[in-house]
């Protein structure tokens, strides 16, 4: 058991160290609006800038701009990145999530036309796949595309939670085009470009104030027919790639949010010591442990990769721990500074507001809980009522059972 | 990057596996509820199967093996609810090889039994004092009082509920000094002034005694502070370990039966009450599994953090196997609760474990006191 570089790693990381060394003068700030135009070009010039030198793209492959390589060097660089202080890619979603989708299933001319733009920070992604009425259950999504006699596609409905839509350029969305089968089967993936005729993006302001995801309506946009990405009809399985790259981010990405035990120690510390009672020590030693555990799992999860085994979804298990102690941690720092703290300004009050929606990202706590015990244990599924119905159907029972 | 188990930690654990499973140990804890005389003597085969030299140096007898290595054995005796007295023993020998004492070749062949007096060091930042678990309640009790006289002490003094002390040849222990250092001290369980009271177990397949000692003749292990509280740590590691083996069959079982028993027509696992208590012991289990890497690992490569690790190990598998064996009970519903099913035993490992070896909320607020040192404020 070796948490240390092989020499390889070693040499690798010094690399990705003396190249930050000498870029990080021209990166911006870490923390910056993305409503402001001038940081949101300048992120757009520091993801160029890291694309040029390797540190975007580690794990695509080489003709597609990438570096080859695997998880483990994605994570020395996103060690390297936070060690020097400085941003990361602009459009983590792209990079992350649409990149690999679009590598994975996309046709020649897509990879061609899409994929450097997007590495480079010239065109940001964003995803467009949950709605008001499909979260949890995605496959029960209602936007709908209508193939025309010209080949195009006319789409209409309304996405939700959508990161980044208001500068992305373009969106990967999944979208119903056969209501007579099955949920499942009727449904395709498409790249719908954001400045598009009929589409309408609006701020989602969350408990904090701050509006970081859109709900974005479509009414009778049109598509070209090479829109379509990994076939008519193909969209859940397109879509549930995307599902499993978001769960290894999600899983391994609570310290990159700074949910650390060390940070929330330090936040404990700085309160008056008299608030150190041992019921808040054993609140801070509870959460810690929590954090602590997750950044073993993460080690454990990238030890499986470099194996070449691909996480399942008990990685999930490791966002449900890392949210709750981060909430716990609110409270625990809330109650030792005082109201104070519930200052959205204040990193702490922020943190307070952001979290309670973050543990329904990616899936609720209830869902990923249920895919676990049936995925991973072995558990019965629960008794389903739209197995092998056509999704009209479907819908006209629903309404049907509220009436 | 790499925590994939080697190969022969991998033989390690199929030798314990295969070991404990020549012996129907759940059988024994059942019987031992009833009779504590029906339990039975594993210490042969925790001989023949080389545990008390494994950490022990090699030029000293002993196997010359890790912390790593020695929670994957008490993973696997926990895990068959086995009596095997590693707890007490593995910390002695820790402190015993450090000061490389003549009594190690010994202790490694099985020929002499030694049990360590598990002492909690002063947390960081705090003034707190070095302390044992109290006789008489849940609390802490003062150290034990040492008078030194050159290479020999008598020590005096109380500790409660100490694991696998009942028929121990050798202790292990921390004293006070009269200065107020603590040394580490090594006493013959047969000497004058050496009371070892064994206590009833609520958990039979753990042995417990009080240790009362009045003026006991003991010699002075050359040892540092750092090797004494590295003992405790060490000992937090260890239950945790037993604790985590334990938690698995209780998700296996509970896994089982929410698939095999009906109710209304449907298993009660695809329910989602039922199903969401079962994950919830994947994750706890899963989560403890981390931190018995991290205390593993910095056991051995990381020694500065070994304190912090092994108090998270303990707080994480203390919390996993209390949820784990009220799960289990609950999933199966009354019978569970019966001895009609294994639960109980679970259930009675977890409670009495819970409070050994200063407890696994005491190692939660050291998690805490650890973190706090290294922020820099008390």
């Amino acid at each position: 058991m070796d948490l240390n570089d092989t020499p390889e790693q070693a040499t690798y990381r010094r690399r990705i160290r003396d190249w930050l060394d000498g870029h990080r003068a021209h990166a911006p700030a870490v923390v910056g609006s993305v409503e402001d135009a001038a940081y949101l070009s300048a992120r757009r010039a520091w993801q160029r800038e890291l694309a040029q030198g390797g540190l975007a793209g580690v794990t695509w492959p080489a003709e597609h701009g990438g570096s080859g390589l695997g998880p483990i060097e994605q994570v020395i660089v996103d060690q390297e990145i936070g060690a020097a202080e400085v941003p990361g890619v602009l459009d983590g979603i792209g990079v992350g999530l649409m990149g690999p989708c679009l590598i994975a299933h996309g046709t020649e001319e897509q990879k061609h036309r899409h994929l450097g733009p997007l590495l480079h920070g010239d065109e940001v992604w964003c995803q467009l796949f949950s709605e008001p009425s499909a979260g949890s259950d995605l496959a029960a999504v209602q936007s709908r595309a209508v193939l025309q006699d010209d080949g195009t596609w006319k789409l209409d409905g309304q996405k939700v939670w959508t990161t980044n839509g208001h500068f992305a350029a373009f969106g990967m969305m999944l979208a119903r085009t056969d209501a007579d089968v099955p949920k499942h089967k009727g449904l395709t993936m498409f790249i719908v470009p954001m400045d598009a005729e009929g589409i309408t993006i609006r701020g989602l302001r969350q408990i904090h104030g701050e509006a970081e995801f859109n709900e974005v309506f479509f009414d009778d946009v049109v598509l070209p027919s090479d829109a379509v990405v990994g076939g008519v009809g193909n969209g859940w399985g397109v879509a549930l790639t995307v599902l499993m790259f978001e769960r290894f981010t999600i899983g391994l990405g609570g310290e990159a949010l700074g949910f650390k035990a060390e940070r929330f120690a330090r936040a404990v510390a700085s309160a008056p010591s008299s608030t150190h009672t041992d019921a808040v020590l054993e609140r801070l030693g509870d959460l810690a442990t929590d954090l602590l555990a997750v950044r073993f799992t993460g080690f454990r999860m990238l030890t499986s990769l470099a194996q070449g085994q691909i996480p399942g979804p008990e990685a999930g298990l490791a966002k449900v721990t890392t949210v709750n102690a981060a909430i716990a941690a609110g409270e625990l720092i809330a109650d030792v500074h005082g109201p104070a703290v519930l200052d959205p300004e204040n990193e702490f009050g922020y943190m307070i507001s952001f979290l309670p929606g973050l543990k329904s990202a990616g899936g609720t706590e209830a869902i990923l809980r249920n895919t676990v015990g049936e995925r991973v244990l072995g558990l019965p599924t629960e008794p389903r009522l739209d197995k092998g119905i056509p999704f009209r159907e479907l819908k006209s029972r629903e309404r049907e059972a509220m009436a | 990057m790499n925590l994939a188990l080697s190969d022969e930690q991998e033989f390690l654990k199929e030798a314990a596996q295969g070991a404990l499973a020549r012996v129907a140990t759940m059988e024994a804890a059942r019987a031992a509820i009833e009779d504590e005389s029906q339990r039975p003597d594993l210490w042969p085969l925790a001989v023949g199967a080389g545990w008390p030299g494994l950490v022990i140096a090699e030029q000293r007898g002993g196997a010359g093996l890790g912390i790593f290595e020695a929670l994957l054995i008490a993973e696997e005796t926990g895990r068959a609810l086995a009596g095997v007295p590693l707890l007490g023993l593995l910390p002695a020998t820790l402190v015993l090889d450090a000061a490389r004492d003549e009594t190690c070749e010994a202790v490694a062949s099985g020929e002499r039994r030694p049990v360590h007096v598990p002492a909690r060091p002063a947390a960081r930042a705090t003034d707190e004092a070095w302390s044992v678990d109290a006789v008489t309640g849940g609390g802490r009790g003062p150290a034990l009082r040492a008078r030194v006289s050159g290479g020999t002490a008598v020590v005096s003094g109380a500790a409660g509920h100490v694991v696998d002390a009942p028929g121990a040849d050798l202790l292990t222990a921390v004293a006070v000094s009269e200065s107020g250092v603590p040394i580490c001290v090594v006493i013959e369980a047969a000497a004058e002034g050496v009371l070892v009271t064994p206590v009833r177990s609520y958990d039979a397949t753990r042995s417990l005694a009080h240790v009362n000692l009045d003026d006991a003749p003991a010699r002075v292990l050359p040892v540092d502070e750092t090797v004494m509280a590295r003992a405790w740590y060490f000992a937090q590691a260890l239950i945790a370990a037993e604790s985590l083996g334990a938690v698995q069959p209780c998700l296996d079982m509970s896994v089982a039966y929410a698939q095999e028993r009906f109710t209304f027509g449907r298993p009660i696992g695809s329910y989602q009450s039922i199903k969401h208590e079962i994950v919830e012991i994947l994750r706890l289990m899963d989560n403890a599994r981390s931190l018995q890497y991290f205390a593993g690992w910095s056991g051995e490569s990381a020694p500065e953090e070994f304190a912090l690790a092994a108090s998270a190990a303990r707080s994480g598998a203390g919390r996993a196997l209390a949820f784990a064996s009220r799960a289990l009970i609950n999933v199966h519903g009354g019978i569970g609760a019966t001895w009609e099913h294994d639960a109980p035993l679970f259930f009675r490992r977890a409670q009495v474990s819970s409070r050994l070896v200063g407890g696994t909320h005491d190692a939660s607020s050291r998690v805490a006191c650890e973190l706090l040192a290294s922020a820099g404020t008390p």
